[in-house]
């Protein structure tokens, strides 16, 4: 993979024209992206949009087909998968699982289960976690290699409201801690929209990207999500304003 | 060769594939390879039938074909092709062409059977040092990439984002179980060496809370199988692999109630 070079610029991973091809199919294509230090960037996009497959491709599971993606040297990415199905015959704590591949010093791994929540599960079985609790775990072993960039791919699934919204916050707390860039995709649009610096729209290809707010009124962004969505942000953007009181509904007006 | 000296052949070398079988039956048990453990295995007769006819070392000609079958099926893997009829292609064409070579080759009195099933009468020394040279690097390569492999086990792209690369993981425990493959075949034969990869492992399962303590749980169970199997093979004068396979099934059944009492217990606590 070729590797960004440090020269002072702080992009972490970029894509250069990526695209993806499995079986033949075309996944993703001509994705230009990159993400700076600190930065909170949301990937929002329908059902087989190439979200997760862009996600593969930027830790390095996945090989483009063409173009390329190209990460800062010795850039540490935390990532978080969908969910993780471990086999039931393989039987492992969850501190063991905290200990791979990098053995960590048990004090930082006590203090990162305390940090995101889960303080007291560290000799119980992953199998017998909550979906909550395994999320947590998941992203407690992300935390652990003190990454530059958390990657998650819509860590909240199987989680519910109150879980995400506990979720989200955790995330939130802990880049506040690492100063880390966090790019997640996610279903949860109104967690989107209120907590990240910039939203990426896509499907098959990037539609559109911007501040929340822009992405939002995009047309290609309204075309994609429908009324439904536009129902859910309209609530939440309600609720946005009437917290900070920007007076009206800005939003309506950026879509014209 | 006395019976006794004969016994404890056996036995050194049933211990030295137990030692290898154990962790490597683990991670064959966590990432479902038993199907990948046949086709190796069986590819390993059509070995036997190759040297026959090429004259050359068995143990060579064994070691060969299960790394070609290996290398084969690696890359094949990860082709969208389906693996598993794949592999169900590949385990049992090469266990037929195999069987047939050898019969076209019969004129030389070679027993199929010992090579089947095993033979432990035809252990000698240079066979042990054979066996525990294998063993000794099939376990150095588990040990050296212990935490990799397992974290490759536990998911694919958790490893990339780590910096691991699953695809050589998987080479790796593919040769490996190629290289048992190679070193068990004359104590086990080719149709049984996935069993004692998989039946230890197996049991160890219940009695384990890490993946360290499952390995070294399938590894007693599987040195105790080889022990008490080959005890009852020469006693019996029955097939070793079989008997060895057998004592290794017992003991799976035996410890079905005892795992089910731990498992509630488990519960109980909490």
């Amino acid at each position: 993979m070729p590797r960004v070079q440090r020269d002072g610029q702080m992009t972490l991973l970029a894509t250069e024209n990526l695209a993806i091809r499995i079986d033949g199919r075309s996944i993703l294509s001509g994705v230009d992206f990159a993400i700076e230090s600190g930065e909170i960037v949301t990937v929002v996009g329908p059902n087989g949009s190439g979200k997760s497959t862009f996600m593969r491709a930027l830790i390095g599971a996945l090989a483009p087909s063409s173009g390329a993606v190209k990460r800062r040297d010795d850039l540490r990415i935390g990532y978080v998968p969908q969910r993780l199905q471990i086999d039931p015959t393989l039987p492992i704590t969850v501190s063991r699982f905290l200990n791979l591949p990098v053995r960590r010093p048990a004090a930082a791994i006590a203090a990162t289960l305390t940090e995101v929540g889960v303080g007291d599960i560290a000799s119980q079985q992953m199998t017998t976690l909550s979906g909550g609790q395994f999320q947590r775990i998941l992203l407690a072993r992300a935390l652990l290699a003190t990454p530059d960039i958390l990657v998650l791919d819509e860590p909240t699934q199987g989680l519910d409201q109150p879980g995400i919204a506990a979720f989200y916050r955790l995330i939130e707390r802990v880049r506040q801690r690492l100063g880390c860039a966090v790019l997640m995709v996610s279903h949860d649009l109104h967690v989107v929209m209120s907590a990240s610096d910039r939203v990426i729209c896509i499907n098959g290809h990037i539609c559109c990207e911007g501040a929340p707010t822009t992405v939002s009124a995009a047309p290609e962004y309204r075309a994609l999500f429908g009324l439904g969505t536009q129902g859910a942000l309209a609530l939440y953007q309600h609720a946005h304003d009437h917290t900070h009181n920007h007076g009206g509904c800005s939003h309506g007006e950026a879509a014209e | 060769m006395t019976l006794d000296a004969l016994l404890l052949n056996a036995l050194l070398a049933g211990i030295g594939i137990a030692v290898a079988a154990g962790p490597l039956g683990c991670f064959v048990v966590w990432r479902r390879m038993a199907y990948f453990g046949d086709a190796t295995a069986h590819a390993a007769i059509l070995g036997v039938a190759l040297a026959l006819t090429f004259d050359a070392s068995i143990a060579l000609g064994v070691l060969l074909t299960a790394i070609i079958m290996a290398l084969g099926v690696f890359a094949l893997s990860g082709r969208g092709l389906a693996i598993d009829t794949l592999l169900g292609v590949a385990a049992h064409s090469a266990l037929a062409i195999g069987i047939l070579a050898i019969a076209l080759t019969g004129a030389r009195g070679v027993d199929l059977e010992e090579y089947l099933f095993g033979d432990i009468l035809a252990v000698g020394p240079a066979d042990i040092a054979l066996i525990w040279g294998g063993a000794a690097l099939v376990t150095g390569l588990l040990v050296w990439r212990w935490s990799a492999l397992l974290t490759a086990t536990l998911s694919d792209d958790l490893a990339c984002a780590e910096g691991v690369s699953p695809a050589r993981e998987r080479l790796i425990l593919m040769l490996a179980i190629a290289l048992l493959v190679g070193i068990a075949i004359k104590v086990v034969g080719a149709l049984l060496v996935t069993a004692l990869l998989i039946v230890p492992a197996a049991t160890a399962r219940a009695l384990a809370r890490t993946p360290e303590g499952m390995a070294a749980a399938a590894t007693l169970l599987a040195a105790l199988a080889a022990v008490f199997g080959l005890l009852a093979a020469f006693q019996w004068d029955t097939p070793a692999g079989p008997t060895i396979v057998a004592v290794s099934a017992a003991g799976f059944a035996l410890s079905l109630p005892a795992s089910a009492l731990l498992r509630s217990r488990r519960r109980a606590q909490g």
